[in-house]
């Protein structure tokens, strides 16, 4: 256990130190970063100020240094339109889309938890059909053309929610659905087979023939073993859905992280597009890290591997 | 005498494999292939099937709505964007930034990542160790982040989002080539091809490589659907195939201000994006029944 949690965490660590190295590299190999921090309108005596004072004059090592010092210490410096820490923008908006996920996750669950079960159960009927057409649909929209649609059809025809930003409960319904689709399609047929797998197994027979209710057999018995699948690629459905709310944050004018990048991509905004980046790959490594070890300390033969 | 029976036989031979053609033809899924056929035939003849400019800007003919609607003209079967430029034109046109893009990077990331995966699991050992961490790391990146730095650094241009989607795409390729690599090199064909005398770089492309080629296949059918959403998700969020030319999802971006009152901007190339997607998926999966038993159940 403790050799496999050493491993995954030095690879998590890997994986933030070459990006941080690729991050600091691609801004430098491609010239003076004071040079993107300008605006372009900015004089020769600014652009000298700015060097002097991001040190740029020094050897790659000591920049890089001073680079991640900075970033450890949450000074990312300041925002190229609005002039203010990026720290602050980020800490305004990083609860925001910590909401939104939070919300497609509950999301995901009650719907791809009674889809991918009812699919398995009543396989080959038209109720299988539907569930997996559902599921094949999911991974073939965009998230963020799936988000115009809803828009287009409950607010504008039906006028029953509201099309953008934060307010009440309502404002969470179509992001968070469109949010979650794509896992729900994932999760689904992820359940699917592995449920029909277990539905074909010695315990499964055994559980029958004790007289347990064929409802106790599924959601108790089946399930359980099946969830075992899921669990495995719930980091990667947790990058998912970090990445993919960048996209509905645009289409929804969620005020999140996934909405100041857009903004920062727009205006060119270097600072802002870097820490954005830096910090939700950091959240998306980590939680994965987690999420491994929760799983591995969960299930032995993980572990044992 | 010698010389007709071997026709014959040769022209058995022939007609056998165009009956297997078309017997591995059945169940096939039809409709799917279709889509493909005329994605791919759209993107080489979108010179010729087109009427209208895909770049000209026209902005008294602004926002036309699709020839049913009110106010819609034939000229312009399914309307015209914001700038005045014809949908339908700009969906054809379209069909070349994917081809293009999902050809460029599968060749480029599936290419590098199937050799990487052929010489971690032939030499296995401290290469394998290295090269594995090395994918493992590369799978822990997230996609999108990684193009949009890029872009934002090197500017937006076909050329990145190729380097940046196969630059994480390798790892997936290496991954699942090495796991068949390690089974197959238990296989008594490889020992005998070593005592033969055949050398390292001829036994992976000659021996490994051929049977590996169905999950290879495989593979690459399953993920043109994902390159292309991909690639969309980055030209929505302006970091990927620049304005004017046109791409399916900067059509979306230009759309987006416009739901409520142009629908049209948008649903067509979103229902594009869904068909080739969906095509490209169906088509993997019956691939991967067909050819990949094995992965059955994945």
């Amino acid at each position: 256990m403790q050799r496999y949690i050493i491993r995954r965490a030095g690879e998590a660590a890997l994986a933030l130190f070459v990006l941080s190295i690729i991050i600091f590299l691609m801004v430098r190999l491609t010239g003076d970063p004071a040079l993107l921090m300008l605006p372009p309108d900015a004089g020769i005596e600014a652009l000298e100020d700015l060097q002097r004072a991001m040190g740029t004059d020094k050897p790659l090592v000591v920049q890089y240094g001073l680079f991640i010092n900075d970033y450890a210490h949450g000074s990312f410096g300041d925002s190229l339109r609005s002039k203010t820490p990026v720290s602050e923008l980020i800490s305004d908006r990083l609860p925001n889309s910590i909401k939104l996920i939070g919300a497609a996750f509950v999301i995901v669950i009650l719907i791809s938890l009674p889809l991918g079960v009812l699919s398995a159960v009543y396989k080959g009927t038209w109720i299988d059909t539907l569930c997996t057409g559902i599921a094949v649909l999911g991974q073939a929209i965009p998230v963020f053309w799936l988000g115009m649609l809803l828009i287009q059809l409950f607010t504008v025809k039906l006028g029953w929610l509201p099309s953008s930003g934060m307010g009440g409960l309502t404002n969470y319904i179509m992001p968070a659905f469109s949010l979650g689709f794509f896992t729900v399609a994932a999760i689904t047929r992820l359940l699917r087979s592995s449920l029909l797998e277990a539905m074909d197994s010695e315990y499964i027979k055994l559980a029958r023939i004790k007289g347990l209710t064929e409802f106790k057999v599924i959601w108790k018995h089946a399930l359980r073993n099946s969830l075992i699948s899921v669990v495995t690629l719930g980091g990667i459905y947790i990058a998912i859905l970090i990445t993919l709310g960048i996209l509905v944050e645009v289409v929804f004018a969620w005020p999140g992280m996934g909405r100041l990048l857009f903004q920062g991509i727009v205006f060119r905004d270097f600072p802002v597009v870097q820490a954005v980046v830096m910090i939700s790959a950091a959240i998306v490594i980590t939680t994965s890290l987690m999420v491994d070890i929760a799983y591995a300390y969960l299930d032995p033969r993980i572990r044992l591997q | 005498m010698a010389v007709v029976v071997d026709n014959a036989a040769i022209q058995a031979v022939q007609i056998s494999v165009w009956k297997k053609a078309f017997i591995s033809l059945k169940g096939a899924p039809l409709i799917p292939l279709f889509i493909i056929v005329v994605f791919i035939l759209s993107a080489i003849l979108a010179d010729l099937i087109t009427f209208h400019d895909a770049h000209k800007v026209s902005l008294p003919n602004r926002l036309i709505p699709p020839f049913w609607q009110d106010g819609g003209t034939f000229s312009h079967p399914l309307g015209t964007d914001p700038l005045g430029r014809d949908v339908l034109t700009r969906i054809i046109y379209g069909t070349r930034v994917s081809v293009i893009i999902a050809g460029a990077a599968l060749t480029i990331g599936g290419g590098f990542g199937t050799l990487v995966g052929l010489t971690a699991g032939f030499y296995g050992g401290k290469v394998d160790t290295l090269l594995m961490r090395l994918a493992d790391i590369t799978l822990a990146f997230p996609l999108i982040l990684f193009a949009i730095l890029l872009v934002m650094v090197i500017g937006p241009s076909m050329m990145n989002v190729i380097v940046a989607i196969s630059l994480v795409l390798w790892a997936r390729y290496a991954r699942v080539i090495r796991g068949e690599v390690l089974g197959l090199m238990q296989r008594d064909f490889i020992a005998r091809a070593r005592v033969s005398g055949a050398s390292d770089w001829r036994i992976m492309m000659r021996h490994l490589l051929p049977n590996v080629m169905p999950t290879l296949i495989v593979l690459l059918t399953l993920q043109v659907g994902w390159v292309i959403i991909v690639e969309a998700s980055l030209s929505f969020l302006g970091a990927g195939i620049p304005p004017p030319t046109p791409a399916w999802g900067s059509m979306l971006a230009d759309g987006r201000e416009y739901v409520s009152t142009a629908w049209w901007v948008t649903t067509a190339p979103g229902i594009a994006i869904m068909l080739v997607v969906l095509a490209f998926n169906l088509s993997g999966d019956w691939l991967r029944e067909r050819l990949d038993p094995k992965q059955r159940s994945i």
